[in-house]
């Protein structure tokens, strides 16, 4: 089943139209890329979704309601979460602290307690850190705080957006694995990566962007091996 | 010390021994004080300490702005004029419409519409403002501050302008309850002056005041404050609605401002727009920002400081009380006390820019190993958004 489907969407920053025309489908279950060169609209995508930036023409359904043009917090309230880019944690809030403002529109003690506790899990290094502040974190730490503080919302559907910036390899590849297994718990996710490689690898679906358009589309498999994408993207000749 | 830290400002209210006795030392000297300097006939220094509550009270609403919401409000002082000038104008209307008998009931019935009018005019600045962060909203809100002071200066059918309110030959009634002290508590040669009464009727006021303010510190809107503070994107993705969160700091703000304007006017039974000029404005950030952003105990003393320093400075000097120096040399000691004042502003930046008694938060805002990751970090942000 389709949760959230983007047609035709054209967001402009100023007069520069960012996005010429996009539309994409996220089905419940599914881990989907977006991958394209810097200045290709992926971000610009991702925050249209969730309601950073209003466009101009087209829809977003989400679970059967129009979302596009909703402010950030509303779509929240709707259940999708997006992990910003650059991590964008609370930098003086504890790790704790992060998390439970992850759980802002919650009231069910309980039920937060459990995620927080589900986050831990999965992310043991923030365990131990909790009572640290979150700008003394490393960067891969403040990745898993970002994404932990996003699974504190108990999301129908988690963006990531580049969640691989700036991080060592093997932090990247922690990430990645932490991105399947909470995908494997059944969260959707709305990738979207510089890294093409390790994001379509992941992936069960992707989309090439292009100057704001969609340039090719596939399962994640389909793309690694297209001509195209291993030129442009991969960087082999 | 972490755990406490884990709530906003949780650990910062708990109670200690030492805490009791401090608080009760401070109690017994704000109850007392002005009844010794009563029954020595020192009025002047009776309204200075009334003085120095209205000013606690405006720098308790300003904290919400600056210190919670982290939004630099530089005109803050319009919210006092609209309280004042709302509360005697409507009371004069009042006496109008309902006779003399309305006159001593005109400042307690009044009292919620002032907080309501000056409410809803931090809403209307609010609202413009919504999009403006840092050095554009300071601007902005210096503007806003001028554009009041300057509208009643010059709309006179409704303010008397420069003149000032009351006009010639009416008064602002005292309130109720206020002669009934007066003629009760005064014995032999101890007079219970009406200053000494709205100085115990502010006092209550600052209690509400704390009250509240120490409410909102520790609820839900408390911490989408600290985290629209922290980060605008961030905190909009956690779910916290930007643009309420906004207009509840500056009308919440604002709503105190308003008491303290109303209180002022009614006490002093004399406004006129000179009262309500930028310097006030800057006072009172410069108290906030003296006694610590964020915290309550902090914006209460700067403003003790802030509004009592000067006045005392000039009284010990003019007073004698220090042996050699004369009333001649006390008054010129006297004249240099804002320079004085000017002098602790700067020291007390340079040494301890958190204030004198900052929120553990906030403290922790301005410590230096924080400003060397935030740094790291917006590099981090700048370089990956090119």
């Amino acid at each position: 089943m389709t949760i959230l489907r983007v047609e035709n969407l054209h967001t402009f920053y100023g007069q520069i139209e960012a996005l010429k025309g996009i539309s994409l489908e996220v089905n419940e279950g599914e881990i989907v890329s977006l991958i394209g060169a810097n200045g290709a609209g992926k971000s610009t995508t991702l925050k249209t979704i969730s309601g950073q930036l209003v466009p101009v023409e087209g829809r977003i359904d989400f679970m059967g309601d129009g979302i596009a043009g909703l402010p950030a917090h509303k779509v929240t309230e709707k259940g999708i979460i997006q992990v910003p880019e650059g991590r964008r944690i609370f930098p003086r809030m504890t790790v704790e602290e992060n998390l439970e403002m992850g759980a802002f529109l919650r009231k069910d003690k309980a039920g937060i307690a459990e995620s927080m506790e589900r986050v831990f899990t999965l992310f043991p290094r923030l365990r131990e850190r909790r009572m640290q502040k979150g700008g003394t974190l490393s960067g891969g730490e403040q990745q898993m705080l970002a994404t932990g503080r996003g699974m504190m919302a108990t999301p129908k559907l988690l963006m990531l957006d580049e969640p691989s910036m700036g991080l060592a390899p093997v932090v990247v590849e922690m990430i990645f694995e932490t991105i399947q297994k909470l995908n494997a718990e059944g969260v959707p996710i709305l990738l979207v990566e510089q890294n093409a490689a390790m994001a379509l690898a992941i992936a069960h679906r992707g989309y090439v962007l292009e100057t704001g358009t969609i340039a090719l589309e596939g399962t994640g498999r389909g793309l690694l091996t297209n001509e195209r994408v291993r030129k442009t993207y991969l960087g082999e000749s | 010390m972490a755990k406490m830290d884990a709530k906003t400002n949780v650990g910062a209210a708990r109670i200690t021994p030492v805490k009791w006795a401090l608080y009760g030392v401070l109690a017994l000297a704000a109850v007392g004080l002005p009844i010794v300097f009563q029954s020595m006939h020192n009025y002047f220094m009776v309204r200075i300490f009334g003085l120095m509550g209205v000013y606690v009270m405006l720098a308790l609403g300003l904290n919400i702005v600056v210190g919670y919401a982290g939004l630099l409000d530089l005109g803050y002082i319009a919210f006092y004029a609209m309280g004042a000038y709302s509360g005697v104008i409507i009371g004069s209307v009042g006496v109008k419409a309902f006779g003399q008998g309305f006159g001593p009931w005109a400042y307690w019935t009044l009292l919620p519409a002032a907080a309501l009018v000056a409410a809803c005019t931090g809403i209307a600045l609010g609202t413009p403002v919504l999009r403006l962060k840092g050095d554009y909203l300071a601007i902005v809100t210096l503007g806003f501050g001028e554009i009041v002071r300057i509208v009643a200066t010059n709309w006179s059918q409704l303010t008397n302008g420069a003149a000032g309110l009351p006009r010639a030959g009416q008064l602002v009634p005292s309130p109720a309850g206020q002669q009934w002290f007066m003629d009760h508590f005064t014995k032999g040669n101890f007079a219970f002056s009406s200053d000494l009464w709205w100085y115990y009727v502010i006092g209550l006021l600052c209690l509400v005041t704390v009250f509240f303010v120490r409410r909102l510190d520790n609820s839900r809107l408390g911490r989408a404050w600290v985290a629209m503070r922290e980060d605008m994107v961030a905190a909009a993705s956690v779910g916290i609605n930007i643009t309420t969160t906004k207009l509840w700091a500056f009308s919440l703000g604002a709503l105190w401002g308003g008491i303290a304007g109303i209180t002022y006017g009614y006490w002093v039974g004399f406004i006129s727009p000179e009262s309500f000029n930028f310097f006030e404005s800057v006072l009172v950030v410069c108290m906030v920002v003296l006694g610590g952003m964020g915290s309550i105990p902090g914006a209460a003393l700067g403003a003790i400081i802030i509004a009592g320093l000067p006045e005392i400075i000039r009284y010990v000097g003019q007073g004698g009380f220090i042996p050699g120096i004369t009333a001649s040399m006390g008054a010129n000691i006297a004249n240099y006390r804002y320079l004085v004042f000017g002098l602790l502003m700067v020291v007390m930046m340079a040494l301890r820019p958190q204030g004198i008694l900052p929120s553990s938060r906030r403290a922790r805002e301005l410590h230096p190993e924080d400003e060397a990751i935030l740094e790291e970090e917006s590099a981090e942000i700048s370089s990956a958004s090119m």
